[in-house]
């Protein structure tokens, strides 16, 4: 399971603060934390709050950079901000670009765009695009994945390998009025989105965005992450410092044969 | 239209573990053994995937062997009597790339030796012969933890294989293993379950994953070969999946099982051929196949077997 680490965001208040304050020590704490909980990746996204937000994406890849070398997936909507943290970013051991739609009214190429700046990034550069196009985000399971289609054909197209993409279904809120047919509808998706190319391109989603304004986050969050692991799903940015969210990736991923089976398999998952 | 590529990569590697200590790394041998390193599945990827080269250990028991068939006694006659003889044997003549040193003599139902026997023989193969060396319990979980710590001792600082731990048996070997700077053979009994829970056992105690070998029970030809090719294969693509539990190189016994078979040694039995070549064969086809499902160092006993088996290692992985 490739997760991708969620807390270096400046939606976070301490993170916020940490990018106000130039405070690396923070940045970098919670770079080893999820390091050490198992993450493949760390997310970094400076925020809406931040000024400069391209500095702050430099600052933030440069400080983690200094004591980590966990790869990263550069967070941001804004493609000038993704090419900051570029700069800076060592992208040997693979980099993500996250995240592009497949296109939008104000740039039809912009995904072409992402798989410029991934190659010039490196062989191991990967992007997540999001089945999402100039129309928004579509509410049934056949958008999903006629977007999806586009996005793996126009990869194939340009020669971006599938093992390089990830796609996104983008989950909504389950507490959003009428959105509780959504979760089922990503599942759907994902069935059928494994199979448009072979190898299958990576399928990956924001998952704590399920939860949000709910109660029991945390229990909604590991419930659909073991239904979509079982679906094939095989990514998620995800809270890798919250244990029994780690123990169900690591019992779903035993279930499912990606990992062989032993008496303390809960202690040794170790990803991959 | 273009081929497409279809050859299968992995993230994951075999550990490389390199047995044996020569003088600058505070030992006595003059030659050292790598294993390991491959990075696809046998025949499968680039060459440089391939990894090291597979070896053969050659077995030398610490005391005489008394129920060996003539057709495997003979050719090593003048020298089962003396180990240090034995083992020089191996290595000069026979092309041995490292020993096992087997303590068949020290079990209780056998000869039932001492501490002080096993640390002579110890130390009179590491004289006769500068190749590294496996060092094997007789299997007794209580004579093993009295005396293998011992013949660890007198092997300190030599980078030995000893073994073998087993989930239920594993922290005194482990301990000593570490202190004097040995590897540890991880055992299960075709059992890649257990094979994983070993492996974290040991881990949990200190020892470092990338000087643990693994051991599946074998099964030679007729005896389930097929699970243990089949246990060696997966827990190949588990290694290269990217478990590190499982990424250790691995050791197989195919001298001693294949002599077990009846095929191998039963002097009457007209139409299967000469009592002679069977053993050799038995051990031969049943080392080629493991070594098709990735094994990295293979046990064996006759002189026969060994060319043959060397011969194809040379032609596979050169």
């Amino acid at each position: 399971m490739i997760l991708i680490g969620e807390r270096i965001n400046g939606m976070f208040t301490n993170v916020k603060q940490a990018i106000a304050d130039k405070d690396k020590k923070v940045i970098q704490d919670l770079a080893k934390k999820q390091t050490d909980a198992g993450a493949t990746y760390l997310d970094v996204n400076v925020g809406t709050a931040a000024a400069d937000q391209e500095a702050a994406m430099q600052w933030l890849v440069e400080s983690i950079q200094e004591t980590c070398s966990t790869p990263l997936s550069l967070d941001s909507q804004k493609p000038a901000v993704i090419a900051a943290g570029l700069k800076a970013v060592n992208a040997e051991n693979g980099v993500i670009l996250n995240s592009t739609p497949l296109n939008k009214k104000s740039d039809e190429k912009i995904f072409d765009k992402y798989m410029e700046m991934a190659d010039n990034a490196g062989p191991k550069a990967c992007i997540i695009t999001l089945t999402m196009d100039k129309n928004g985000v579509p509410q049934d399971i056949d958008t999903r994945v006629a977007i999806a289609a586009d996005i793996v054909s126009k990869a194939m197209e340009k020669g971006f390998d599938s093992q390089r993409l990830f796609i996104d279904p983008i989950i909504l809120p389950v507490k959003v009025p009428n959105a509780q047919v959504q979760p089922g509808n990503i599942l759907a998706a994902i069935d059928q989105i494994r199979y448009l190319s072979e190898p299958a391109p990576h399928m990956t989603i924001g998952l704590s965005n399920l939860s949000q304004g709910a109660t029991e986050r945390s229990l909604i969050n590991r419930v659909f992450l073991a239904m979509a692991i079982a679906r094939g799903m095989d990514s998620a940015i995800v809270d890798v410092l919250d244990q029994d969210l780690m123990n169900v990736v690591a019992t779903s991923e035993m279930l499912m044969n990606k990992q062989i089976y032993s008496d303390s398999f809960l202690k040794v998952y170790s990803g991959g | 239209m273009p081929i497409p590529e279809v050859a299968e990569s992995f993230t994951g590697a075999v550990n490389r573990v390199t047995l044996g200590a020569t003088k600058d790394d505070g030992g006595t041998r003059t030659k050292t053994v790598t294993v390991g390193g491959a990075r696809n599945v046998v025949y499968g990827g680039s060459p440089e995937e391939a990894g090291e080269t597979p070896v053969v250990a050659m077995d030398v028991l610490d005391t005489k062997p008394e129920d060996w068939p003539d057709a495997l006694a003979e050719p090593l006659s003048d020298v089962l009597d003396s180990p240090g003889d034995w083992a020089k044997k191996c290595v000069e003549e026979l092309g041995a790339d490292l020993i096992c040193l087997k303590f068949e003599g020290i079990h209780p139902d056998k000869a039932d030796k001492d501490a002080a026997h096993a640390v002579k023989v110890t130390e009179e193969v590491l004289k006769a012969v500068a190749v590294p060396l496996v060092l094997w319990g007789c299997g007794n979980d209580e004579k093993d933890n009295e005396v293998m710590p011992k013949v660890s001792g007198a092997a300190k600082g030599e980078k030995c294989l000893i073994g073998t731990v087993t989930e239920d048996n594993y922290k005194s070997l482990t301990a000593i293993a570490l202190a004097d700077g040995h590897f540890l053979i991880t055992e299960a009994p075709l059992d890649i379950n257990i094979a994983k829970q070993v492996n974290i056992l040991a881990s949990d105690m200190g020892f470092p994953l990338d000087r643990i070998v693994t051991y599946q029970s074998t099964g030679a030809l007729g005896y389930g070969i097929e699970y243990a090719y089949s246990i060696q294969e997966r827990q190949r693509l588990a290694a290269l999946g990217g478990d590190k539990m499982m990424a250790m190189p691995v050791i197989c016994d195919v001298g001693y099982e294949s002599w077990r078979a009846k095929e191998a040694k039963l002097e009457d039995a007209p139409g299967w051929g000469a009592v002679d070549d069977r053993g050799p064969m038995w051990e031969t086809a049943t080392a080629i196949c493991l070594l098709q499902a990735g094994v990295d160092i293979i046990r064996l006993r006759h002189p026969k077997a060994v060319a043959t088996v060397k011969g194809f290692i040379g032609k596979v992985w050169s």
